[in-house]
């Protein structure tokens, strides 16, 4: 790493290593105003390997902004971030959730703030077979009979009377994957469990595979999945009271996709986003986010909610504001939620 | 046919006769069935990953135009190639990627594997065969590495990340210490991080099994009659290890070690555990570089919604197995060159 502070710096003196190699070093590295051309050092991200094509998009970008500057972004899984985040590994931790409050005090415990920024949409599709004559909408109340552990649906009749008595077969992503965690949240609440007999994937490439092949089938997965395999799924609109609504970039960036889009983080380490290179790649993020995120399959926010997140980044302001005092995870609009 | 001494065996019987050579078919087709099926298998696979990948790594059009009328010929073969696949960092957009940082990570990473598992896995190969007593605390030693050659990868891919990515914290958790500068090649910096060294380190401890027992079987194979010689020239051990056990001994332990390597190559869990980035725009310059590895730029590609992403994660693969096949024949390459008959 380039970046040697002072603290280092006096270690190093102490144990007698390479006190004139690091000399002009750590006098080079001091933040000094140049404009991004020159900028050098290197910024470390980590987490959700959902957020991970948005943020390796907005790096590729920023290598012809700051080409001195290294980019490195890894893909731990949202879990995994936050533990190095926590860590003081790593610069910004990418997630497709909000960080809870167990991430949140080990971060603290460590004397680590952060900055915590909405960065694009994604909407989750829920899809069956082409085939599937007889499913034309469904409610979430309807999606928790099929999901829940308690409910478990053996068959479509069972969630509908007039569906067919077609046994019901569920493609899912992993447990650990932050779309399962969010889907089970929606479908059936913080307490409740996601029935097991269900086939689970890490890749979502298996989970359209699964979907298309069988007449039976229903799964869940990011709606890039979805856009890209229109040909070989069927989409599952969801009526949340005012209709039924079909995912497509409008009605996830206007919210009207309810309950099934949302939003995508990263959370900035406060101490380095003082640093020029990486405050100057945080802006990059939030100023091309949404055209690049529409490139990668995301959706863009709306436009408010990155000029609020642009103010709280230059107002550095921490904490996040989807956990209330108590640790408790909010949920609801981003435009809501977020300001 | 080969069933014919156990036919005449059993004359005399002939009521039983038509029903075992009946058996003794059955037999074959099933043992050719299941050589098909594995072959099968594999060709299905090629097939696939050649279709699907070779027009992301050749210009098909620019070959064509070669051999049509006015064409260049075979002299136009450097057109053939999409060369920016080898030259390019990775991209949101499959048509302008390339695998230059991990084709890079997994050399750097692999020489690193190989220079430190060679040395440690036949010295312990070579104590263990020529010089440890047969004791007890031998035998442990020796039942605990034919355990550990069985151990699962993403364990020794924790293990790296304690004891070579951190340091076991010794230095702190917050601040590296390091010498030298960070653009030269001799920069040092502890603890690693997530640098080639751990990595090459943490893939090293993974293949380190395979080597000491690859290596222990090849002093084995050797005549007890060429040490006794030795020995009864006046010889010391010593002597007798490095001019006459160790030279007999390096084919084997070449291709039991180049095999090893060939799965470090292939190897992404423990790295992915000792948190190595994916997304690198440039390729290692010192031991403490950040790199990232084909295998997981592979599986990444595959995983993407959009097709063209497939294509270019075929691709990657073929030059994973070229790499592989590369090692492999290296590997009989070296048996056949320094294999000397012994008897």
């Amino acid at each position: 790493m380039p970046t040697i502070t002072r603290r280092a710096f006096r270690r190093a003196v102490l144990v007698g290593l390479a006190l004139t190699a690091s000399l002009p070093l750590a006098a080079a590295c001091r933040p000094t105003a140049q404009d991004a051309q020159n900028m050098k050092g290197a910024i470390k991200i980590d987490g959700s390997s959902t957020v991970y094509p948005l943020a390796e998009a907005v790096a590729e970008e920023f290598r012809t902004e700051a080409p001195k500057v290294r980019v490195t972004v890894g893909l731990s899984g949202t879990g995994g971030g936050f533990k190095r985040f926590a860590a003081g590994e790593i610069d910004i931790s990418n997630a497709s959730r909000s960080i809870k409050k167990a991430e949140a005090e080990s971060a603290a415990k460590n004397k680590i703030e952060f900055i915590e920024l909405p960065v694009a949409f994604d909407g989750l599709s829920i899809v069956v077979n082409p085939k599937n004559t007889w499913v034309k909408s469904m409610t979430v109340p309807q999606l928790k009979k099929i999901f829940s552990a308690s409910d478990a649906a053996k068959t479509w009749k069972d969630v509908d009377a007039s569906w067919p008595a077609n046994p019901i077969k569920i493609y899912a992503p992993g447990t650990d994957s932050g779309t399962f965690d969010y889907f089970k949240e929606v479908v059936v609440g913080k307490d409740g469990k996601i029935r097991a007999d269900i086939t689970a994937s890490e890749d979502d490439n298996t989970l359209v595979n699964g979907v298309s092949g069988d007449e039976n089938a229903i799964g869940f997965f990011g709606c890039a999945y979805y856009f890209e395999n229109k040909d070989k799924l069927q989409i599952v609109p969801i009526d949340g009271g005012k209709g039924a609504i079909t995912p497509t970039h409008e009605t996830i960036e206007n919210g009207t996709y309810a309950p099934f889009s949302r939003p995508l983080f990263i959370y900035v380490n406060k101490t380095s986003a003082a640093k020029p290179e990486v405050k100057h790649f945080v802006e990059f993020f939030l100023k091309h986010a949404g055209e690049l995120a529409d490139d990668v399959g995301y959706v863009a926010l709306p436009k408010s909610v990155y000029a609020n997140a642009e103010k709280n980044f230059q107002a550095m302001r921490s904490g996040s504001q989807f956990m209330t005092a108590d640790g408790e995870s909010v949920s609801g609009k981003v435009t809501d939620i977020y300001k | 046919m080969p069933s014919t001494p156990a036919i005449r065996a059993d004359r005399g019987q002939p009521s039983s006769q038509a029903g075992r050579v009946a058996l003794n078919r059955g037999f074959l087709l099933v043992c050719l069935v299941a050589t098909n099926f594995a072959v099968l298998l594999l060709a299905v696979l090629l097939i696939s990953i050649a279709y699907k990948g070779l027009p992301w790594l050749f210009d098909f059009a620019s070959i064509k135009a070669s051999f049509s009328e006015g064409g260049d010929g075979f002299a136009g073969f450097k057109h053939w190639f999409r060369w920016e696949f080898f030259t390019e960092f990775t991209s949101r957009k499959a048509k302008s990627a390339g695998i230059r940082a991990p084709l890079w990570g997994s050399v750097w990473v692999c020489a690193i594997c190989a220079l430190t598992a060679l040395p440690v896995g036949v010295g312990t190969a070579i104590y263990l065969e020529e010089f440890a007593p047969r004791n007890r605390v031998t035998r442990f030693i020796q039942t605990n590495i034919r355990n550990l050659a069985g151990v699962p990868s993403i364990v020794y891919g924790i293990l790296g990340l304690t004891a070579f990515s951190r340091l076991f914290r010794v230095f702190g958790a917050d601040e590296a210490w390091s010498i030298g500068d960070p653009e030269s090649l001799f920069y040092l910096q502890l603890p690693f991080g997530q640098g080639v060294l751990a990595g090459g380190l943490t893939l090293m401890l993974v293949i380190l099994p395979i080597i000491i027992i690859a290596s222990q079987e090849a002093f084995r194979s050797i005549p007890n009659s060429l040490r006794e010689a030795s020995l009864a020239l006046g010889s010391t051990k010593w002597q007798t290890v490095w001019n006459v056990t160790l030279p007999a001994a390096i084919p084997m332990i070449m291709t039991g070690s180049i095999l090893a390597i060939s799965r470090a190559i292939g190897e992404a869990a423990p790295l992915l555990v000792l948190g190595v980035p994916l997304f690198i725009s440039n390729t290692p310059i010192n031991m403490m570089s950040d790199f990232t590895i084909l295998p997981m730029q592979i599986y990444n590609w595959a995983s993407r919604p959009q097709e063209d992403f497939h294509g270019i994660a075929a691709a990657a693969i073929i030059v994973l197995l070229v790499v592989l096949l590369t090692f492999n024949a290296i590997a009989v390459f070296i048996r056949q060159k320094l294999h000397r008959s012994l008897a």
